[in-house]
Parts: C-alpha cells; sequence; structure tokens
C-alpha cells in the first residue's frame, strides 16, 4: 500500500446522503478480474445528468469528495474504493461512512474521514472556490480561511496509512499467536471443522 | 461474580487471537464463503505475493452472482456456456482458483449450487458461535443461526486467505427488542423492512445488532435467516439471533455439521450462546409488532418503506432538509407521486428470490397465495428462482413449481439473479417490480429500473392483481 501522509486540492461538493455502492460502480461493472480501469464507471448514473459535479470542468482532478451520511453504504463490492481511487480521488469526508466501506477504503490507501455535519456544510461552501487539505499527521482538515476541522481515527489505521503498511504483512507477523488459538479449539471444540466429503 | 456479556461479546471474545492497545483485535475466522464476483482479485494478490490458503478446510466457494438462471445443462448433459464473456471468464476464474487452492468448490451445475447465503446454512457450514465471512454483504444473514457473520471486501478477502483472521474493532452493541407477535398474513420479510423504517438506513452502523423477544423464538429458521439477512440494509455489518432448539433441530443431519459424540458437545457448547440477564446494549431499540403491517419500499433507499395500505409521502413531510431532497429524486426516479395510494400503483415485472427470500417457506407462502390463480394481463414477466438446487428439488417434490408455472411463472435455477442487475435477468428502464429482494437502490435490478420490495406472499398478491397488493385481501 502506498503512503498517505497529505492530500490537498480541490473538494468535490457532492453533498449527497446514503451513497449506495451501487451509485458509486454499478453492477455491470462488477464482472472484471482486476482491480484497475473502473474510474470509467464510477457515479455512471449521476454522470449521465446534465450539470452534473462530476464533469464540472471547476473539480477535474479534484482529489476530495465531499459526501452526506452513511457514504458507501449496501454492498460489500471493494470496487468502490477501486473506482474512487481509479477517478483520482485519494480523500472521502462526510459526516459517516458504512462500515465495510470504510474498510475497504482504507485497505486502498483512500482515506474515509469523518466530521460532523456543520463542517461538512462548511466545507462543501470553501470547495465551490478553494482548495482544502486533509492531513494525517496532524488529523485534520483545513481550509485556506482559518477553519481546521480535527477528525478520529483508529491509531492502527493512522499508523498503516501513513506509513503504507501492508496488513497481510503485518498479521503474518503474528503466525504464532494465530497457530495457538488454532489448536485450542482443536483440542476444546472437536465438532468445530466443517465435514466435507 | 463474572460480568454479564452480550451474545456478540461472547462470540468476539472466544476469537480473539491478539488484543492491541487501541481496542482493535486480530480476530480468527471460523468460516469463509467465496463466490466469483469479489474473489478474482484476492487470488490474484495471493499468487503475486506466493502466498497460500491458511485454512482451505475452512473455505467453501460456489458461483452465484453473475451464472444465468436458465439451464445449464443442455438435453445431453454437456455444460451451457455463459454467453456473456466477462461472466464467463468470473466463472472461469472461481473454477480454476479453487483447486489451485486447496477450496472445495460447489460447481454451477452441482445439484448442492445456489445463493452463497442459502446453501451456507443448508450445508451445515455455519454453525452457531462460529465467525463467519464472505466478499458479500448480505453475510449478515448467517447471524440467524447465533454465528458472527458479516460482509468483507476483496482486500479482506484475501487477508483471511491467507491468515485465517481479520483485524477488526469492536462495534457496538445493538438491541432490537420485539413486543408482541405478527398478525395473520404478516411475515418477516415486512418486521425487517419495518424495522429498518424505524431506525433507518444508517441506524445500525458500527453496530452488531442482536434481535431478541418471542416473535424470533417463534420464528422459523428461514424466517430468522430474511430478518437477520437485512441488517446490513439498517447500516449494521452483523446481525444475531441466539441459537435454541429450532437451530439445532434445523442443523442436525446437514452434511457439513457435526455428528455423533461432536453434536452432542457441539449442542452443549452451543446452549451458552445467549445474552446474560443484565447484560447492557449500547443501543436498545423496541419495536411493537403489532404495528407491523404488510410493508412495501416506495423510494430508493430500504428506509423508505410504508404499509402497503398507505400514500406515498410527500417530501415536505420529511424534518431533514437533505431527506426532503432525497425524497424529490427518488419520487422522480420512481415514477411516484405525492399522496397516490400504493395500491393504485401498477407493476410489469415480479421478482421471487435472493438470498433474502428464496428459501423453502417464501417459495411456499408466494405458492399459497398463486394456488389456482393466474398472473394478471399487465405483468410481462414474472419469475421464481430458488436459492438452491436443494431447494427447488425439495419444492419440485412439494408440486410448488408447477404452482407457479400454471400462474404465468417462470421456474429458474439457483442463483442472484434479478437481484442485483449483473445477470441476464433485468428489470427494463422505467418498468416496475414487485421484488423480494433486499435493496431498492437506483438502478440495482438494471438501469432506470424501479424497484418495490416486498414479502414472497406480497410479490405474489402483486402478480395476481397486476398492482401492489394488501396480501390480506387475498387470504382467507
Amino acid at each position: 500500500m502506498k503512503p498517505v501522509r497529505k492530500v490537498e486540492g480541490r473538494a468535490i461538493p457532492f453533498g449527497r446522503k446514503n451513497v449506495d455502492t451501487d451509485v458509486i460502480i454499478s453492477a455491470k461493472w462488477l464482472k472484471t478480474i482486476s482491480r484497475d480501469g473502473l474510474g470509467e464507471g464510477a457515479f455512471e448514473a449521476v454522470r449521465a445528468q446534465e450539470g452534473n459535479v462530476f464533469d464540472d470542468p471547476e473539480y477535474a482532478g479534484a482529489p476530495i469528495l465531499i459526501a452526506g451520511d452513511n457514504f458507501g453504504c449496501g454492498s460489500s463490492r471493494e470496487h468502490a474504493a477501486w473506482a474512487l481511487d481509479d477517478m483520482g480521488v485519494r480523500a472521502i469526508i462526510a459526516p459517516s461512512f458504512s462500515d465495510i466501506f470504510s474498510s475497504n477504503a482504507f485497505k486502498n490507501g483512500l482515506l474515509a474521514i469523518p466530521l460532523p455535519q456543520a463542517a461538512i456544510d462548511r466545507l462543501m461552501e470553501v470547495a465551490k472556490t478553494d482548495p482544502i487539505t486533509v492531513d494525517m499527521e496532524s488529523m485534520s482538515v483545513t481550509t485556506p480561511f482559518q477553519d481546521r476541522f480535527t477528525f478520529e481515527m483508529d491509531p492502527f489505521r493512522q499508523q498503516c496509512l501513513m506509513d503504507g503498511l501492508d496488513e497481510i504483512d503485518l498479521t503474518m507477523a503474528k503466525s504464532d499467536a494465530i497457530e495457538a488459538h488454532e489448536k485450542s479449539v482443536d483440542s476444546d471444540q472437536s465438532w468445530h471443522k466443517p465435514v466435507m466429503a | 461474580m463474572t460480568e454479564a456479556k452480550t451474545l456478540y461479546e461472547k462470540i468476539w471474545d472466544a476469537h480473539v487471537v491478539d488484543q492491541r492497545n487501541d481496542g482493535t483485535a486480530l480476530i480468527y475466522i471460523d468460516r469463509h464463503l467465496v463466490h466469483e464476483v469479489t474473489s478474482p482479485q484476492a487470488f490474484e494478490g495471493l499468487r503475486k505475493a506466493g502466498r497460500k490458503v491458511r485454512r482451505p478446510d475452512l473455505t467453501l466457494a460456489v458461483p452465484d452472482h453473475n451464472l444465468p438462471t436458465t439451464a445449464r445443462v443442455d438435453a445431453n448433459g454437456n455444460k451451457i456456456p455463459i454467453a456473456d464473456p466477462q461472466s464467463a471468464a468470473q466463472l472461469e476464474a472461481l473454477e480454476a482458483n479453487a483447486p489451485a487452492f486447496g477450496i472445495k468448490y460447489i460447481g454451477a451445475s452441482d445439484r448442492e449450487q445456489g445463493i452463497v447465503h442459502v446453501i451456507g446454512p443448508e450445508q451445515g457450514f455455519t454453525l452457531p458461535g462460529t465467525t463467519l465471512v464472505c466478499g458479500d454483504s448480505h453475510t449478515a444473514a448467517h447471524g440467524a443461526l447465533g454465528a458472527l457473520a458479516f460482509g468483507i471486501g476483496t482486500s479482506e478477502v484475501e487477508h483471511v486467505l491467507a491468515t485465517q483472521t481479520l483485524q477488526l474493532s469492536r462495534s457496538k452493541s445493538m438491541e432490537i427488542r420485539v413486543e408482541g407477535l405478527l398478525g395473520p398474513g404478516i411475515s418477516p420479510k415486512d418486521l425487517i423492512l419495518h424495522i429498518i423504517g424505524v431506525i433507518g438506513a444508517a441506524g445500525g452502523t458500527g453496530h452488531v445488532i442482536e434481535y431478541r423477544g418471542e416473535v424470533f423464538e417463534q420464528m422459523s429458521i428461514e424466517g430468522r435467516l430474511t430478518v437477520s439477512n437485512m441488517s446490513i440494509e439498517a447500516g449494521a455489518r452483523a446481525g444475531l439471533i441466539a441459537p435454541d432448539e429450532k437451530t439445532f433441530a434445523y442443523l442436525k443431519g446437514r452434511p457439513m455439521a457435526p455428528k455423533g459424540a461432536d453434536w452432542d458437545a457441539a449442542v452443549a457448547y452451543w446452549k451458552t450462546l445467549r445474552s446474560d440477564d443484565g447484560a447492557r446494549f449500547d443501543k436498545s431499540v423496541t419495536i411493537n409488532a403489532a404495528d407491523v403491517a404488510p410493508t412495501v419500499t416506495w423510494g430508493t433507499s430500504p428506509e423508505d418503506v410504508i404499509p402497503v395500505t398507505g400514500h406515498v409521502p410527500a417530501p415536505e413531510s420529511f424534518t431533514d432538509p437533505s431527506k426532503q431532497d432525497a425524497a424529490r429524486k427518488s419520487l422522480d426516479y420512481m415514477g411516484l407521486a405525492s399522496g397516490q395510494a400504493l395500491s393504485d400503483v401498477a407493476v410489469e415485472n415480479i421478482f421471487i428470490g435472493s438470498c433474502t427470500n428464496s428459501r423453502i417457506e417464501d417459495l411456499r407462502a408466494a405458492a399459497k397465495i398463486l394456488d389456482g390463480r393466474k398472473k394478471a394481463e399487465g405483468v410481462k414477466w414474472a419469475i421464481v428462482v430458488p436459492g438452491s438446487g436443494l431447494v427447488k428439488a425439495q419444492a419440485e417434490a412439494e408440486g410448488l413449481d408447477k404452482i407457479f408455472t400454471a400462474s404465468g411463472f417462470e421456474w429458474r435455477e439457483p442463483g442472484c439473479s434479478a437481484c442485483l442487475g449483473m445477470n441476464p435477468d433485468k428489470v427494463p428502464a422505467g418498468e416496475r417490480c414487485a421484488s423480494t429482494s433486499n435493496r431498492n437502490f437506483v438502478g440495482r435490478q438494471g438501469p432506470g429500473a424501479r424497484t418495490h420490495l416486498m414479502s414472497p406472499a406480497m410479490a405474489a398478491a402483486a402478480a395476481v392483481t397486476g398492482k401492489l397488493t394488501d396480501v390480506r385481501e387475498l387470504i382467507g
């Protein structure tokens, strides 16, 4: 995973609540066996509408997306995170994220930044004209107008994101503990394994 | 005295491999279901890193999302290839990856094939007290048997394949207590739709829901699976229902379930799996079962529910301005006007199936309404898609297929079908579908498709009248 310490630039003021993963990337795009090239299908139904923010030249190449409550709800498709990444988005700011999306974003070094609705309202205003900065070191979102909003993230995720750590490697370093758990289950719960013919 | 624990806490505690100071933990995963859509990139990742699957013996693979639900073998018993090359490639990838990594694979034309969330319980792969994951959000369904089950993304699929664990932070716990019993003609689907309407599509975010109350004790395992399945539509990654005698009776004798002395030891352990008296939940919601009517969705979020006897709400009736805006967009997409009676809304398509409602009891409920009746003129397309080959065989043994076909339904092969617009079963743009699936998102059943979620009996009633219909008008 690539390290991510800071994301700065223009932000797409999308603002919509309950953005589900079918909206981010619809099912027809899920038939790929690769992680690449999904940006083309991102927000397809929204982009079909005249005057949508995604095709507004003002926000071309913007690395930040601002949305409403419950972003990424619905399906577990990681294609949603891959599609956002492929369209150049590096951070999403919203009042809340679905649990699965938040985890998928993390695994791909995509920042899912939770901020209260009042902060979102302010950032939606700023986004129309000016850039926004997300800083992982200070866990804050700032604007050129002295706005400063701090956010929370569990320290493990923060560290993984900033150092670009591979989570599988980190877990494999604990294989002794995993093996110990397996041994204790084998001895205490003989019924535990599925009977596979 | 030991501290009173919730069922969730008990299962969590029994699976902690390594506890971190920041509250996150490495959690052991007992069961992993794999399907063709969210796994190819995970297997590719393993290959690139030279890793193997740590516990193929705890992993089960089956294709479901992409498969057409038309015949899979021809008259000579030869496999019929999938016409769409991308879908075919995903199926081929799973067919190759499963044996290459030593994983048991149920093939597209095997008798046991079906939707992952139907075959897990059906095979006895899903057991109480286990942690179970799958790269699909409706994994929440398995919580109906008292398993801690949740959907994961592809990177997590790869992580579980490689390590049989996940790094997780503990969720909050939420109790949904239902007081009283459901009225005549009211199904578990109506109950869960009602619950989502009460707590909202984000109401359970960050939580694991435990469903409690007599209504769940009385409910069949199939009904419990329907309820727990849609926990994710309320924002909760997992749902739980404490295992009981019904759970044990359901599992006993299933192919992958424990046998003999192992069975007895398992049941003794499973009996300890319930929230202790005095266990504290982070959030508690009480629902009155008497308030639950036959329920349908009117909008494009599963929280947009209303009794079928009601009228389409006015966007101004919502207090939240962003919800007002969302409601306007939903009504526009759905082609509905505020104040319109739902019973006046005509439907052209009927879909009975999906991991929410494709089990034998669902098919029986629909067949009961359709028996001796025909679908209305205006209904152009009506399909029944059993959740698995075994459900299909059982239904045929009971003669349900004959009832469906006599009433004008097509009787299909098992798969995810028209739930998600990934295979040939789609609803045409601008047309409505009375659907027993779980999501009414924009474009979910195909671009421009208008979905109304409801129970199998309600979908059958809509087929008969050609309109959204209170099924109670068609019973006794």
